[in-house]
């Protein structure tokens, strides 16, 4: 399904954190969302599957208005990967996974086979299924980070929404994520971190910073050192792998007379919780 | 875990054999069968044994029109605080929460301790239970007003608020029952503590409706509920308006208490402990642990009430006593050694 950002501005507490984003995501695509911490990368995802609507602008799913879904309709369109909350009463990880079912069916009914088979397989999937009875608050970051993704896979919507979906992961998860994720066929807009993952599985990349879209096309032409130095204020060098040819990013902190400036604001290390 | 349906099959065989057992025990002698007749035949007519001559009128009145009310009250009184009580505890997605966290009790108090103090059966033509039940409702709405952040109800100050209004209520609740006369003080604090001693078959029926309306009202919004024990965003993500639906349990968590506050009084500990009970005994998805903390709940309070009238013979003692001094070293117990699982070691 093809998502539509139309001029999509979000005041928040009296500041502007999206300033009229327009960017549209084909279906079928992969659109990498990166920027430095607080450049709003959360309030756009969130713009998509809160249904929330934003201040000026709208957010088109096929054509509609997202915020004018109904909530649970919205949620059966859109799976939403999310960090792990920690809960006070926790659930097993099937319990948990079950819940990304629960827009599918009315209340007052109980799970279906059908439901049960789709949680097996997000289980399989997401490589957690034989963590099944165990209470998710016992498993480590890592594991409670794809029994999230499980969720998000049992809640079966044609698009999907990730947020920072490789954080905790071990290496070899990471790929895995992001391998089963561009299996999957939906359209897929996830934010992340780490550049070189978002080069190597996205279709394209959209950068944002202080909340402007600055650039947005495919990986090799957007992830050029130039940008990266701009907008995250680091240095960048391209490394290219002699025997395969891959391309892969370097980065080294920018050095007072790189730039003439010792103001650093969005340092990629000063991981605050503002986005 | 155990599983839900035997479970709750058991909690049930339970509690229909502490009904016989309390309806045959008291001053009163009657046999267990005996008592098991009286309530059948009351049920079901043409019973040989109504008639026959083998059960005295004294048997009768003692096992129909007082033991078996008030047990059931004790039972409805139960399994709706222990309900109520998991329904906050879903609200403010947190293991302190109970029913009176609202100041629910706090203002039915006032409700009932102006009835008593004003020396007569009602005040502002209010009886005791409507005064309390209105208390308890005042006391609530003004709660979740306070609570209120963008037309959004807080968790966090929903306790913080609760717990200074309580603050405020116990405090004219004391001044009033110290300013009152020496007889009255007794009434006070027997309605404070809690009792189902007063009960007749037509008490029972405000509590059944209320705890009929909320048992079908939560299981129809056990998955929803669910999902907000994961964090409001990500309900929002699987398609949970949070806001209405705090604002529903909330509603009918306080209603459900109101009608029992008014008729059993500040029965304490039940609406927290029960429910904890059952997510260690089935987990914590809803759809498991609500039927289980109901049935729990109920047969928690029957057992209260069974001792609370038996252990010191002929005087009765408050039910509040009795659940706090059964429940909570069990609780202190359960605390220590199955903390893990029932999310306490946090």
């Amino acid at each position: 399904m093809n998502v539509q950002f139309d001029g999509v501005s979000v005041v928040r507490g009296g500041r502007t954190v999206l300033h009229g984003i327009d960017l549209e995501v084909a279906s079928g695509r992969i659109v990498g969302l990166v920027g430095p911490n607080g450049s709003g990368k959360s309030t756009l995802l969130r713009t998509l599957f809160m249904g929330q609507r934003p201040h000026r602008g709208r957010v088109l799913i096929d054509g509609a208005d997202a915020s004018l879904l109904a909530p649970r309709a919205l949620a059966r369109t859109v799976s939403v990967m999310l960090q792990d909350a920690p809960s006070e009463f926790d659930l097993t990880v099937r319990e948990t996974v079950l819940v990304g079912r629960s827009p599918h069916r009315p209340p007052f009914s109980r799970d279906t086979r059908e439901d049960q088979c789709i949680v097996d397989e997000a289980l399989r999937t997401a490589d957690v299924h034989d963590l099944g009875d165990r209470l998710v608050r016992t498993l480590s970051g890592g594991q409670r980070q794809r029994v999230m993704l499980a969720r998000a896979l049992a809640q079966d919507g044609r698009i999907l929404v990730l947020d920072e979906p490789t954080n905790h992961l071990d290496i070899a998860h990471q790929l895995d994520l992001m391998r089963v994720v561009s299996g999957l066929g939906t359209t897929v807009i996830a934010a992340l971190h780490d550049l070189n993952i978002a080069a190597a599985f996205c279709d394209d990349i959209a950068v944002l910073d202080e909340g402007r879209l600055v650039a947005f096309g495919p990986p090799d032409a957007v992830l050029t050192p130039a940008l990266v130095d701009e907008v995250f204020a680091v240095t960048a060098r391209i490394a290219i792998e002699v025997d395969t040819g891959a391309r892969a990013m370097t980065f080294h902190p920018r050095r007072r007379s790189d730039h003439g400036s010792t103001d650093i604001p969005n340092h990629p290390t000063n991981r605050g919780e503002e986005e | 875990m155990l599983p839900v349906g035997p479970t709750v099959t058991a909690l049930a065989v339970i509690a229909v054999l502490v009904l016989v057992v309390s309806a045959s025990t008291g001053p009163v002698g009657v046999a267990p069968i005996d008592a098991a007749r009286i309530v059948i035949g009351h049920l079901l007519p043409g019973m040989p044994w109504m008639s026959d001559g083998t059960l005295t009128p004294l048997q009768d009145q003692a096992v129909w029109q007082f033991r078996v009310p008030r047990s059931l009250l004790a039972a409805l009184s139960g399994a709706g605080l222990a309900l109520a009580g998991a329904m906050m505890q879903a609200v403010v997605r947190n293991p302190l929460a109970e029913p009176y966290i609202l100041g629910v009790s706090s203002g039915a108090s006032v409700g009932a301790v102006l009835v008593i103090v004003s020396g007569g059966a009602t005040f502002l033509g209010l009886t005791m239970s409507g005064a309390a039940f209105i208390g308890a409702m005042v006391a609530c709405l003004l709660v979740a007003m306070l609570a209120r952040i963008r037309g959004e109800l807080s968790p966090t100050r929903m306790i913080l608020a609760g717990v200074a209004l309580g603050a405020l209520l116990s405090a004219v609740t004391s001044y009033l029952t110290l300013t009152t006369d020496a007889q009255n003080v007794v009434s006070v604090m027997f309605f404070l503590l809690g009792s189902v001693s007063a009960a007749d078959m037509s008490s029972l029926l405000i509590p059944a409706v209320a705890l009929a309306i909320a048992c079908t009202a939560v299981f129809g919004l056990s998955r929803s509920m669910n999902a907000l024990l994961s964090g409001d965003e990500s309900a929002m993500a699987v398609g949970v308006r949070t806001s209405r639906l705090r604002g529903l349990l909330l509603v009918l968590a306080s209603l459900l208490t109101g009608a029992i506050v008014a008729v059993s009084g500040g029965i304490g500990f039940v609406g927290l402990v029960v429910p904890h009970i059952a997510r260690l005994l089935v987990g914590s998805d809803h759809r498991r642990m609500l039927p289980v903390t109901v049935l729990g709940g109920a047969l928690f309070l029957m057992i209260a009430d069974l001792l609370a009238r038996t252990v010191a013979m002929p005087t009765e003692i408050p039910l509040g006593i009795l659940t706090a001094f059964v429940g909570a070293p069990f609780f202190l117990w359960l605390m220590r050694s199955g903390g893990e699982r029932a999310g306490f070691d946090r």
